[in-house]
């Protein structure tokens, strides 16, 4: 990223080519292809700009998500000239003038850069039970809160920060060789449970559900996930800690 | 045709929505949750300063309570406000925080000791009480008399959307990802579900449930400026407004935060002035105190961006290429407390801008934000004219915000209002009033409406591009019903909004497929959204007074005795160009908190000649009763605590307000 600001960056127009990946699934006429737009850039310019521009000036069937725009709600996670990040806060100026954009690996296809990545992140909490399991249902909430230490909960907030983009599974080895593969971004969610002392599990509880190759032994520690996560988890740290944990309780 | 039944339809999956859900499935009932992004995408992510809540366990809220926060709330909302709601609002507030603690929030916590914070540009040193340690913390916000703000860093709405989003899988709640809801199905009086478009395949589906909530957020993006995320749309209001029944409370109340970052619109979080930053002009000058001695950049919204555009008019504007702004400066705040406590603010300034805030100030101009208007609804968060159909958070006019909402109510409204709204939900589905008794020729003639209403706009051949008109709809209100606002410009905007939706009955598209077809949802989205539109332009037309965040450069002045009253805006003929508009007068005579200053803004209001009356007999009730306990007085003064669902009730525990 380089630290020029808008106002810097303008001088004479590039003409950008967007190489963008595109198919419907459920059109049985649809082969996968690239189809090439071309765009003059602007100051400022980010991949969500880019793209509506597309849409509203070339080509009103593009396909693809934006919710936030601002880089918080992991909702435009897509292949940018090869490597997987949010187009929302990409721009333009930080890339050549030929741009690939293709859809996430390893997630059901919507259409063009669209893929359903909340189907597979739901499919992953319901598989892993991330939240917080208590022997209190039903806390009197009148009474002031448990106390929790200060750091503690700054660190369990670190590692909350994730956005589910699916940026680490698209990016995995492991993803594409194993369906059910739970990724960093899963790993991670148990290592954010494993340090909140609200919940109760233990680690035989934990080893249950990443104890196997579809958990924390399945990763190859090629680490493209902690390379590209967008919010800069701290993911290598947190897989490895979670595979000492856990092979130390396989061995008992 | 497709139908699925359930009890509860929840339309929108952000925390609103997600709460309504939790606790109707809590108490038995099925819910289902649509959604038109994955659950954890919605628009509250966005939050991010914080929710406030009267815990008072920092010391600077200490002697915080239920009472300076229905104070604050109150004159925040600059009187709009329906108090006995306020109320239940802030004795459910802190419960709210405290179920989201045990669900897994890990809200930033006291530590005891000195911390050396920023106040009034000042460096300040303050000593966190011992017995507060590992509390949750609070920070200061807008408006606010405490400290009272709890946050997780500045990814609040995240954390919180989260949590709850987690607490929906945990219970089972079925979230109906990508469908969105195009049509509700009623005869007139009763709501019985809605019609549904599955956003992948494009197929209509028919729910029909006793009860219809509608959660689907703000309608920021009528405007072209705005801090919303592109699916606040507004589509939940109109979705009401089409019923010809339900009435959309208050729409020309419509909130500018004063932190857009410039040009892009993207929010920055009034934590950032709450933790101390400074707003400056061109010349590098603090500016605030000079319009607000007291509460300075910590005025409500409404006053610090009214404010900053005066200070831009006034020829004092920073300029860049893109335009006039001016900026935010939280240098002074330190590298340390930005890269801890405002990340995301960090992030947002460095990826948008090439801006280190810790080293650079950030530009900044107000960008709409908040939508007060809503979906009118009775306490229980039903709609007093469709029986069935329901409303919580930002899509509701409940109305807890009136004309200007405090910064950390509206994600605290989204989780208190779906803990009660979700109760009330389940109370109707077990009463007579929520039996089911559908004639399936209702079902079948909606969905059949609207697949001809899409097969119009898809094969009709019309001549106007839906992607054209929403530019120019979102251009006008920015430029007209912004702000500042003038008859003149009102009028125009109305005149021209008019023209657009008579224009949006002839779209037509290049791309006729019926799956994915996002110029589709831009034209159905659209003719929706300018209805919204009208609403808004037209209240701010006839409202000739200025109260919150509804300025009028004409009538500058609040107008209690004209316009104490509360907009209702229907839509019963659908080839009508603009909505019915009604009033329901505020009763000064049942408020706790009758209307005066609001501590900081324009001091000159013309009285409702109801108030000094009040005034008088509150003062009179206060001396009857000195010396009792201050639940007792306001028992006495407004009770309201009958109205919360009994799950709810009862005082808040704190440090300095222990319960036996």
């Amino acid at each position: 990223m380089t630290e020029t600001t808008p106002a810097q960056a303008a001088a004479a127009p590039r003409k950008l080519r967007f190489h963008v990946l595109r198919h419907d699934p459920r059109d049985p006429g649809s082969v996968a292809h690239t189809e090439i737009f071309e765009l003059e850039e602007a100051a400022g310019m980010t991949l969500f700009i880019a793209l509506n521009e597309i849409r509203e000036q070339l080509d009103p069937s593009l396909a693809f998500d934006f919710v936030c725009r601002a880089g918080i709600c992991g909702s435009c996670g897509m292949v940018i000239n090869g490597r997987p990040g949010l187009a929302c806060r990409t721009l333009t100026q930080d890339l050549p003038a030929d741009i690939t954009l293709a859809p996430l690996p390893a997630f059901e296809l919507i259409a063009d850069l669209s893929v359903n990545t909340g189907k597979w992140m739901r499919g992953m909490s319901e598989r892993l039970e991330t939240w917080v399991h208590t022997v209190e249902q039903d806390p009197d909430l009148r009474r002031i809160e448990a106390t929790m230490d200060p750091d503690l909960a700054d660190r369990i907030y670190e590692l909350d920060r994730c956005i589910e983009c699916g940026c680490c599974v698209a990016a995995c080895g492991t993803a594409r060789m194993r369906e059910d593969f739970v990724g960093a971004v899963g790993l991670n969610k148990i290592a954010r449970f494993v340090l909140d002392p609200r919940d109760t599990r233990t680690d035989e509880d934990f080893y249950e559900l990443v104890g196997n190759d579809d958990g924390v032994f399945g990763c190859m520690t090629l680490l493209g996930c902690h390379d590209v996560c967008p919010k800069s988890l701290p993911l290598q740290n947190q897989i490895a800690y979670l595979r000492r944990r856990m092979a130390r309780m396989a061995l008992g | 045709m497709k139908i699925i039944y359930t009890d509860v339809l929840v339309i929108g999956g952000g925390l609103a929505g997600l709460r309504v859900a939790i606790g109707a499935q809590r108490r038995g009932h099925d819910a289902i949750v649509l959604s038109l992004v994955p659950p954890k995408r919605s628009h509250s992510a966005a939050a991010q300063g914080g929710m406030q809540a009267s815990l008072g366990n920092v010391v600077k809220g200490q002697g915080d309570n239920e009472d300076v926060h229905f104070e604050d709330t109150v004159k925040g909302s600059d009187w709009g406000a329906d108090q006995k709601v306020v109320r239940m609002f802030v004795n459910t507030a802190p419960k709210a925080v405290r179920e989201l603690a045990a669900w897994g929030v890990p809200w930033s916590r006291v530590r005891q000791g000195d911390r050396e914070v920023i106040i009034n540009g000042q460096k300040v040193t303050i000593t966190e009480r011992a017995e507060a340690h590992g509390l949750v913390a609070q920070r200061d916000f807008g408006g606010t008399k405490k400290w009272r703000t709890c946050y997780v860093s500045d990814g609040t709405g995240h954390a919180m959307l989260f949590a709850v989003g987690d607490q929906a899988i945990a219970q089972g709640v079925p979230v109906h990802e990508r469908k969105e809801a195009v049509a509700l199905i009623h005869d007139g009086s009763r709501c019985y579900g809605a019609v549904v478009r599955d956003l992948i395949t494009g197929e209509l589906t028919a729910y029909v449930a006793k009860a219809t909530a509608i959660a689907t957020g703000g309608a920021g993006r009528v405007y072209r400026v705005t801090t919303n995320a592109v699916i606040c749309e507004g589509i939940g209001a109109a979705l009401a407004l089409e019923t010809g029944v339900a009435a959309l409370g208050n729409m020309e109340a419509v909130q500018f935060h004063p932190t857009g970052i410039f040009p892009a619109g993207i929010l920055v979080t009034e934590g950032c002035r709450g933790d101390g930053g400074l707003l400056r002009d061109g010349a590098g000058h603090r500016f605030m105190p000079d319009y607000e001695p007291e509460k300075k950049e910590l005025a409500s919204r409404d006053v610090v961006s009214r404010r900053m555009e005066e200070h831009i008019r006034k020829g004092h504007a920073a300029r860049s290429r893109f335009g006039e702004h001016l900026w935010l400066d939280i240098k002074l705040l330190g590298r340390r407390h930005i890269e801890h406590n405002l990340r995301e603010v960090k992030e947002i300034c460095h990826y948008f801008l090439g801006v280190d805030p810790a080293e650079q100030w950030i530009p900044v101009r107000p960008a709409q934000h908040y939508t007060m208007g809503g979906v009118r609804t009775t306490h229980t968060g039903e709609s007093p004219t469709l029986r069935g159909l329901f409303a919580a958070g930002e899509a509701a006019c409940w109305d807890m915000h009136g004309f200007n909402r405090l910064g950390g109510n509206s994600v605290a409204e989204t989780v208190v209002a779906g803990m009660i709204v979700g109760e009330f939900i389940a109370d109707f589905c077990e009463s007579p009033a929520g039996d089911l008794d559908i004639p399936t020729a209702l079902i079948r003639e909606a969905v059949a409406a609207e697949r001809a209403r899409l097969d119009v706009l898809l094969h009709g051949g019309g001549a106007e591009r839906a992607d054209a008109l929403k530019i120019e709809m979102q251009q006008i209100m920015t430029d007209k019903v912004g702000i500042f606002r003038t008859g003149a410009d009102l009028e125009e905007a109305v005149t021209r909004l008019q023209g657009l939706l008579v224009r949006s009955r002839n779209i037509g598209l290049r791309h006729h497929a019926d799956g994915p077809n996002p110029e589709l949802v831009t034209a159905y989205r659209t003719q929706k959204m300018l209805k919204v539109a009208l609403c808004i332009a037209n209240g701010a037309l006839t409202r000739t007074e200025s109260r919150g965040a509804h300025f009028r450069e004409d009538f500058p002045r609040r107008d209690d005795a004209a316009w104490l009253k509360r907009t209702l805006a229907t839509w019963a003929d659908p080839s009508a160009t603009l909505p019915s508009l009604a009033y329901e007068p505020l009763d000064i005579s049942a408020m706790e908190l009758p209307p005066g200053w609001r501590g900081y803004g324009a001091k000159d209001y013309l009285d409702h000649p109801d108030t000094p009356r009040r005034v008088e007999e509150l003062q009179r009730l206060r001396e009857r009763l000195e010396g009792a306990d201050r639940h007792r007085v306001q028992a006495e003064i407004m009770p309201y605590e009958h109205l919360l669902p009994e799950r709810f009730r009862g005082l808040n525990e704190r440090i300095d307000e222990r319960l036996p």
